[in-house]
């Protein structure tokens, strides 16, 4: 204790004694700012300007996120409502806001460096990659390509009409332009998230007395699994982790095409939904085994 | 497009992804190895006599910086200009090595603080982001924190090499370094967390300067250490 004390009286002495001079020094160093302050003020303003970005970008990113899921949420009413054409149109109404969301995103991006932001983003456009592809498959039967969701995320100023005096000159418009594209892991990752939709798509149409979408569904789960497999470990590491719960809902799907075949020739109709699931009910606690 | 088309469409994608990975590694390595060899050569003013030797172990190491050039400049052709984020990842901790040894080196030189400018310029690469490969201004910053451990070591043996005088002007540099990395609000990640360290260099640095004081050798120092200069 007493050491302590007897060193806490010579650090005072040190600052009495030692720097006097360089302690000015450094001051005035200090006050009038020196070269190095200068540029770590500069750093300052550089910093701060690039976490700005992000953190506006990571809420753009959430926005996409929930619009999305609830797109998503909406098409899955879209088999059992009479009104088809009604929701399919008010999903591509949600869809648009969403685009507009990603138009922002597009618009903080301009003139960057679009990975170095890409984790900030890159949530919400798996997200929406998920809607934009389960949408097409309710609508064609078929899945949407890279190249096809891009071609949705150009944007045009037309929609800032505001603005428009001094841009509607011809020659201004190019630069008016924004766009965004998906990477191809990005698109990977959402479409294996689409293929979870798909199985609860299966399993819902099943309910609702739908026998052909299980077996169409199948067949095309069984497609995707196929190009994931084919992929393998080509793709970054998140894409591996993905396949397995692919395989899951794939084996969901396939088992529901197993027991529609072989009961329902036996079992009416009506009663198809409670076969169903119990036996969905039967995986789940399979999976829980391991 | 069929499905399988598509998927054989982002395979063929991914495969030249890693292609470039690879590629990126094998020149990541390369550097590597001539930022070891700098800092070897470096480390020797730790030693009793390489407080002689610090303008010859400087102009070697600067020498060696050619090689680092070169290096960077291959590294530029493996990927597109546009796509140095994506790949950003491979080079980074080399690259704040660099940093590091470019700093220790000026500061060496001049007892000055390296400008973002100059490393740029001394590893061959571009300061602004606009104009090709550039030196990322986190891992500048975390070079710069590498730094100031090392003063805190250099301080430490120049005492015991006899050199009293250095330790003062370590520790002035380092307080001007902290001040300037106070301004700075830095977010929750790795840049922070080097930033926490600094700290406990700044303390060394002032303990040993404390050390010195009490015996009065700083004072003697300066005295004894101008007239061998």
């Amino acid at each position: 204790m007493s050491g302590k004390e007897g060193s806490g009286g010579f650090r005072k002495r040190k600052h009495d004694n030692f720097p006097h001079g360089q302690r000015r020094e450094e001051k005035e160093n200090v006050n009038p700012p020196s070269a190095l302050m200068k540029s770590f003020k500069s750093f300052q303003l550089e910093l701060d300007t690039r976490h700005d970005k992000y953190e506006r970008l990571v809420k753009l990113s959430r926005d996409i996120t929930i619009e999305s899921k609830r797109t998503i949420f909406l098409l899955h009413r879209f088999i059992s409502a009479p009104n088809g054409e009604e929701i399919l149109s008010e999903s591509e109404v949600k869809l648009d806001a969403v685009r507009q969301k990603i138009k922002q995103v597009a618009q903080e991006l301009i003139g960057e460096d679009m990975y170095q932001f890409h984790r900030a983003i890159s949530p919400g456009l798996q997200e929406y990659v998920e809607a934009v592809s389960f949408q097409y498959f309710i609508k064609t039967r078929s899945l949407i390509s890279v190249e096809e969701i891009n071609k949705q995320l150009i944007f045009t100023a037309e929609d800032r009409e505001e603005t428009t005096n001094m841009t509607s000159n011809s020659h201004d418009k190019q630069p008016h332009t924004w766009s965004l594209k998906v990477t191809p892991v990005d698109y990977l990752l959402g479409v294996a998230d689409l293929t979870g939709e798909l199985m609860r798509l299966c399993i819902s149409s099943v309910g609702n007395g739908d026998i052909d979408t299980p077996f169409e569904l199948s067949q095309f789960l069984r497609q995707i699994y196929d190009g994931f497999t084919f992929i393998g470990n080509t793709g970054p590491y998140e894409v591996s982790k993905k396949l397995y719960t692919l395989k899951q809902s794939l084996a969901k799907v396939e088992n529901a095409c197993y027991t529609l075949k072989v009961r329902g020739s036996e079992i009416p109709k009506h009663m198809l939904a409670d076969v169903f699931s119990t036996k969905t009910e039967l995986i789940d606690q399979e999976e829980g085994l391991p | 497009m069929s499905v399988s088309e598509m998927f054989a469409a982002l395979q063929g994608a991914l495969g030249q992804d890693q292609d470039i990975r690879e590629e990126i590694r094998k020149v990541v390595q390369a550097l590597e190895q001539t930022a070891r060899e700098i800092l070897t050569l470096l480390q020797g003013v730790h030693q009793g006599l390489g407080f002689q030797h610090i303008p010859k172990k400087c102009q070697k190491a600067r020498e060696h910086f050619g090689t680092v050039r070169t290096q960077m400049e291959s590294l530029k052709t493996k990927f597109p200009a546009d796509q140095y984020y994506r790949f950003h990842e491979h080079w980074r901790f080399v690259l704040q090595r660099l940093v590091f040894l470019a700093a220790f080196v000026v500061y060496l030189e001049s007892e000055t603080l390296v400008t973002r400018e100059a490393v740029a310029e001394i590893l061959g690469i571009e300061a602004d982001r606009e104009r090709g490969f550039h030196l990322d201004i986190e891992d500048y910053l975390s070079g710069v924190l590498t730094l100031a451990s090392e003063l805190a070591r250099l301080a430490v043996n120049s005492v015991t090499a006899g050199d009293y005088s250095r330790p003062l002007r370590i520790s002035t540099f380092i307080n001007e370094l902290d001040s300037g990395f106070r301004l700075l609000n830095l977010k929750n990640d790795s840049l922070r967390k080097r930033y926490d360290g600094l700290k406990y260099d700044v303390k060394k640095i002032e303990e040993v300067v404390y050390d010195l004081s009490i015996r009065g050798l700083n004072k003697e120092a300066t005295v004894g250490a101008g007239g061998e200069k």
